[in-house]
């Protein structure tokens, strides 16, 4: 494995591809490794549900969020998820809007994890809410109490910023399979398969009239979508920055937060197809040069937060302004201390090693790393919020906050019903766009 | 309203009087450890000198009532607004529990119905005043000025067909005071609030957040006793 791999390794035919893509969807019984793997996750989606339920019996008071710390690791967790989400849309939109030829054998599972990490992502802001059965009053609609929304807060802003992203993100996603999913019909061994993924295919037969059409409603979404994950992150820096709260108002979080979408985007994929790669014999297809290019836009996202994480000190520092500083002094030296050396650890230092090849190319140690930029983000949102909500302007509001049981499993059971998503979608659908790897393999067996 | 830092003595009167007043749920050992008490209005200490022998200073703080509220622009239900008496109001039946209010309000003043409080509360509806909402869980609230006692005041003045008058309404938290740190009145027909918050001593908290509040504190000045008897 070099970085100079081509794309799909020589001797790729268009015919193997798409016998071995679509045999893996179409198989008729499952990999005995998949039993195993999906255990873990099932286990832990049902630990959602369970969560879930206890919440809306109970109330938001089973967590830990308290005075002054009035949000927790709801908001620290839909962060978290929407940045994963955001990287998968980033692969496969911008780098199809720059006809980069690597993205086709992974833009499926990147847009897998964007539409199970936009899930996981869009459930935590309703269970924020103190009365999330009402949730939709943020939604402006005709109603009899009379009532719009308010506009000039960020959170309504957000609303309709992930609800426009959650569903761009589905639509390009079932757009993008429409193709393999007649080619799956076709190839159908049993009757039910075949009418199953020929609805879903909704009688796409290939014909030129309709590839046109295709290639261009694909283009202009892509065209959209690539703006849209940054107006999307924006919006979410947004819910801080446009507040006035210590540690918040700042300018810098709109593109700070974009940089961090694409560096635990990035990290997420990675981590995806690696295992993928090895479980599915998709070497030929995934190659050293797919995880070259992504460990190179790990660093380079790595560089960015880096970037941003020192004007964020030196906007404290230089502003002056004394309840930031002390805020800030806490964050580096407090009772919190721990969790942002830990961020700056894992997003900035440890990615550094991907300026060696070898690194690169060495699957352990990327892994390591992705994992722990996955972490590392995490901490990163945790020091947004909580650190500083718990260090407010008046000295008699100082607070603590620590997360409760039902916080940690709500978390886990998320990362459960990702995996369970992710794991669905190898068994089910072709985890390499088989459509956009025919243009840039060889159209028949040599 | 004008709050005298020099004679609050930090008896704590005007905080029960308030949770009286207001229908506000005591909500337990464990959750006030769990940061979680519902006070309207709190008395902030502070302290100054060696920690042998501290100088206390006492400073109640309640909702400002801000002309610029940090806390109604953030609110994407609109639950929290100005009225036209220049109140920052909060309404119950319209607020989802997104709190943002609370992290965008710099004093801090706003509490949350995290449980049912109030229906877990174990007193007998009699005990309750009659005048002011039980709210419900997930709702967010804070001090009104003692809306309903103003409200009480403007229908007999309005069945007058006269201005509610400079001193007519008394809030709880000044009705229990002993030392008469609070002043509270309707600005537009004078009185002693006009002429307290003329005083040099008259400061807002946190001037720099440009929040325009509607309390003004009289600092405190001490007598340290290092001029007497010279």
């Amino acid at each position: 494995m070099t970085p100079f791999d081509p794309v799909a390794l020589a001797g790729s035919n268009n015919p193997d591809m798409t016998d071995h893509v679509s045999g893996i969807a179409l198989r008729s019984k499952a990999f005995r490794w998949g039993w195993i793997a999906i255990v873990l996750p099932a286990a832990l989606t049902s630990v959602l549900i369970g969560s879930i339920l206890y919440l809306f019996y109970a109330g938001v008071g089973i967590w830990g969020i308290d005075w002054p710390v009035a949000w927790g690791f709801a908001i620290i967790n839909y962060v978290w998820w929407i940045a994963i989400a955001s990287g998968g849309t980033f692969i496969s939109a911008l780098f199809f809007l720059t006809r980069s030829e690597w993205r086709n054998s992974i833009n499926r599972i990147a847009e897998s994890m964007t539409l199970f990490g936009a899930a996981c992502a869009g459930i935590y802001p309703i269970l924020h809410l103190g009365r999330p059965w009402l949730f939709y009053w943020l939604f402006p609609y005709p109603n009899t109490m009379g009532l719009w929304p308010q506009f000039r807060s960020p959170l309504l802003w957000d609303f309709f910023a992930i609800l426009t992203y959650v569903i761009s993100s589905v639509v390009f996603w079932y757009l993008g399979l429409l193709p393999d999913l007649a080619t799956l019909r076709d190839r159908a061994p049993t009757r039910g398969k075949q009418v199953l993924y020929g609805v879903m295919a909704l009688g796409f037969r290939g014909t030129s009239t309709q590839w046109r059409h295709y290639h261009a409603l694909y283009g202009v979404l892509a065209a959209v979508m690539a703006p849209l994950v940054c107006s999307v992150h924006s919006i979410v820096g947004l819910d801080f920055a446009g507040a006035a709260t210590v540690g918040w108002h700042s300018t810098m979080y709109p593109p700070f937060f974009i940089f961090g979408a694409f560096l635990s985007g990035f990290a997420t994929v990675l981590l995806l197809i690696m295992p993928m790669r090895r479980l599915l014999r998709l070497e030929r297809y995934i190659t050293g040069r797919h995880l070259d290019v992504l460990g190179r836009l790990l660093l380079t996202s790595s560089l960015f937060v880096g970037y941003g994480y020192i004007m964020d000190a030196f906007n404290t520092y230089y502003g002056g302004e004394k309840a930031e500083i002390t805020m800030y002094q806490e964050r580096l030296f407090g009772y919190y201390a721990g969790i942002y050396w830990a961020t700056i650890l894992f997003n900035v230092l440890l990615p550094q090693l991907l300026w060696f090849a070898a690194v690169r190319l060495n699957q352990l140690v990327v892994a390591l790393i992705a994992i722990g930029v996955i972490i590392g983000m995490w901490c990163e949102r945790y020091t947004i919020v909580v650190v500083s909500l718990h260090r407010p302007r008046l000295p008699s509001a100082y607070g603590l906050y620590h997360g409760s049981i039902w916080d940690w499993l709500t978390l886990m059971g998320t990362v459960g019903f990702f995996v369970f998503g992710i794991l669905l979608i190898v068994r089910l659908i072709p985890v390499i766009s088989m459509f956009e790897m025919r243009e840039i393999l060889a159209p028949r067996r040599p | 309203m004008s709050i005298d830092l020099n004679a609050c003595i930090g008896c704590n009167a005007c905080v029960v009087a308030c949770m009286a007043e207001n229908n506000i749920p005591v909500v337990g050992k464990q959750q006030v450890m769990h940061e979680r008490e519902m006070h309207w209005l709190r008395i902030d200490r502070y302290y100054e000198g060696s920690p042998e022998a501290p100088d206390m200073l006492f400073q109640p703080m309640l909702c400002q009532h801000c002309e610029r509220a940090p806390c109604e622009i953030v609110c994407p239900v609109g639950a929290t607004v100005h009225d036209e008496e220049g109140l920052n109001v909060m309404v119950y039946n319209r607020c989802v529990g997104t709190r943002f209010c609370s992290n965008n309000c710099p004093y801090k003043v706003r509490r949350f119905n995290y449980f049912a409080f109030a229906a877990e509360e174990r007193r007998p509806a009699v005990a309750r005043n009659p005048e002011v909402t039980v709210r419900a869980r997930g709702v967010m609230e804070k001090c009104t000025f003692c809306l309903q006692r103003i409200a009480a005041a403007r229908i007999d003045a309005d069945a007058a067909n006269r201005p509610v008058g400079a001193e007519e309404v008394q809030t709880a938290c000044q009705a229990a005071c002993p030392t008469q740190v609070f002043t509270f009145g309707n600005m537009a027909e004078g009185g002693q609030v006009v002429e307290r918050k003329k005083s040099p001593l008259t400061y807002v908290v946190l001037d720099d957040q440009d929040t325009q509040p509607r309390v003004t504190y009289e600092a405190r000045i001490r007598n340290d006793g290092s001029g007497a008897g010279a």
